[in-house]
């Protein structure tokens, strides 16, 4: 399996708190489940990747391209001397080929139909062709029926899976989402988790979750990663 | 003692005078009406030029100030802070001051006298311009910074570039920019000091509501006054009555 994303050595912290030290792992294809309690660093991993944020160390190779940042030894960042290496200000292009769901989603205030569009709105995408995509994703995860409401009003639940549809529709080649069970109900964790088995039928997507749900791990993973302190239980 | 029934007699007087004013007053209001209904030219003429300095002014300070208040709410930037509190200070600029100012730059002997714009609608556009810029720029700052952050994340991580990010910033803000617009709007409409000083109250060419009140006033003219008063407060009404439909769609929208 074709390697899709590997990162080495990656360290973050916060205000001097390490919160990744020196992660390194290598994504193939499949479904991934990133494990770990609270505070154990899932989503600041899942942003790094996702390039949301830049790590203070280390390499993130996509699609096996040439490394986004030059190989870089431990200590040789200091005082922000970071900016030519930014990866935030990397291309578009690759910025696009992959996206993260918050676990908040963040709605737009409009509706359920144009919330989905708007990825492929913004790549220019035609109408027709906007229409039919957003109208096969939003039946994927159920919510057609809701197509012209305020995607504000939508329960949470509702909410999770218009993240999905939104981020689903752009056609990934890499989806990474941040806990889509942790703040809905059990017939919505049901449906969210039929959605990602689904997904994983009908795309060649690769899914990186992160969860702290070891029973959604089980049902759901390909493989498992756990996060602990920081660093990869090996 | 003298002194006494001087004041004694003065306010024997007074209910006779007051009764005389009450009367001319009711005069005037009923005078006013019949201009307002009558769509006496001058009248008509007068708000136009209202409507159109402030409307070309309001104009303006949103293609300029609305840029300028996503920029300020979306990036950060040495001195940010003190743009900040600039823009708020003056968004309670004194007119008088504005005017009082620009009046210092456009007169024939300032530095724009060249130009001749002093005494122009050119120059009380400038004057309102300069008011209704800060309150345009200040509150779609603040509507935007209000946009939770997690919006600009999501538009990011659907692939969005920076421009298109802060397009959907405004989007999302919309409500809170539409009511800074139309609160400077309403400032611009209501502002008399910075016209009347630049404008300088030529009839026909310069003279606008406010100014014509404060004119009309003085010279103890009151129903074109008070009918323009009467329409001047019509249209802060409605104002006023727009703002609040925004506001309350804004928060249907938001689900408040």
């Amino acid at each position: 399996m074709s390697l899709v994303l590997s990162l080495t050595d990656i360290w973050k912290s916060y205000n001097g708190k390490p919160v990744l030290k020196d992660c390194s792992y290598s994504f193939g294809g499949g479904i991934y489940v990133l494990m770990g309690p609270n505070g154990s660093g899932k989503s600041t991993f899942l942003r790094i990747c996702a390039l949301l944020e830049n790590p203070d160390e280390g390499r993130i190779n996509y699609f096996s391209d040439a490394p986004l940042n030059p190989p870089l030894l431990r200590g040789e960042l200091k005082g922000g001397v970071f900016s030519e290496n930014n990866i935030l200000k990397r291309d578009i292009e690759l910025k696009r080929r992959i996206t993260l769901v918050l676990p908040m989603v963040g709605v737009f205030k409009t509706t359920v139909f144009k919330n989905v569009a708007y990825g492929l709105k913004i790549r220019g995408e035609e109408r027709e062709k906007i229409e039919e995509k957003v109208n096969k994703a939003l039946d994927f995860v159920s919510l057609s029926h809701k197509k012209n409401h305020n995607a504000i009003t939508l329960s949470s639940g509702e909410t999770q899976r218009l993240g999905i549809a939104r981020a689903m529709v752009i056609e990934p080649e890499v989806l990474f989402l941040d806990e889509p069970t942790a703040s809905v109900d059990e017939e919505n964790t049901e449906i969210i988790e039929d959605i990602i088995l689904n997904m994983k039928k009908n795309s060649r997507s690769t899914v990186i979750i992160a969860t702290h749900d070891m029973a959604q791990a089980e049902r759901l993973a390909d493989k498992v990663l756990i996060l602990r302190n920081g660093s990869f239980l090996k | 003692m003298q002194v006494y029934s001087a004041y004694i007699a003065l306010s024997r007087q007074k209910p006779e005078k007051f009764i005389v004013k009450m009367h001319s007053i009711i005069e005037a209001f009923i005078k006013a009406f019949d201009l307002i209904f009558s769509f006496n030219q001058e009248l008509l003429n007068i708000i136009f030029l209202s409507l159109k300095v402030s409307g070309i002014a309001l104009l303006i300070a949103a293609i300029t100030g609305l840029p300028i208040g996503a920029l300020v709410g979306l990036k950060r930037f040495p001195l940010r802070g003190v743009t900040i509190s600039l823009m708020n200070t003056f968004m309670g600029l004194p007119p008088v001051v504005v005017g009082l100012f620009l009046y210092l730059i456009l007169s024939r002997s300032g530095p724009l006298g060249f130009m001749g714009l002093l005494y122009t609608p050119s120059a009380m556009i400038i004057a309102q311009t300069i008011l209704a810029f800060p309150i345009v720029a200040s509150l779609s700052h603040s509507a935007i910074v209000n946009v939770a952050p997690v919006i600009k994340q999501a538009s990011m991580t659907l692939g969005a570039t920076p421009f298109q990010v802060t397009l959907n910033m405004m989007r999302e803000a919309r409500y809170g920019i539409m009511s800074g617009v139309i609160a400077a709007f309403g400032r611009v409409m209501a502002e008399v000091g910075a016209i009347l000083i630049v404008g300088g109250n030529i009839a026909g060419y310069t003279r606008v509501m406010t100014t014509t009140i404060a004119l009309e006033t003085d010279k103890g003219n009151f129903e074109l006054a008070i009918a323009l008063g009467i329409i001047l407060l019509m249209i802060s009404l409605i104002i006023n009555m727009v703002l609040h439909l925004i506001q309350r769609k804004g928060m249907v929208k938001s689900g408040i």
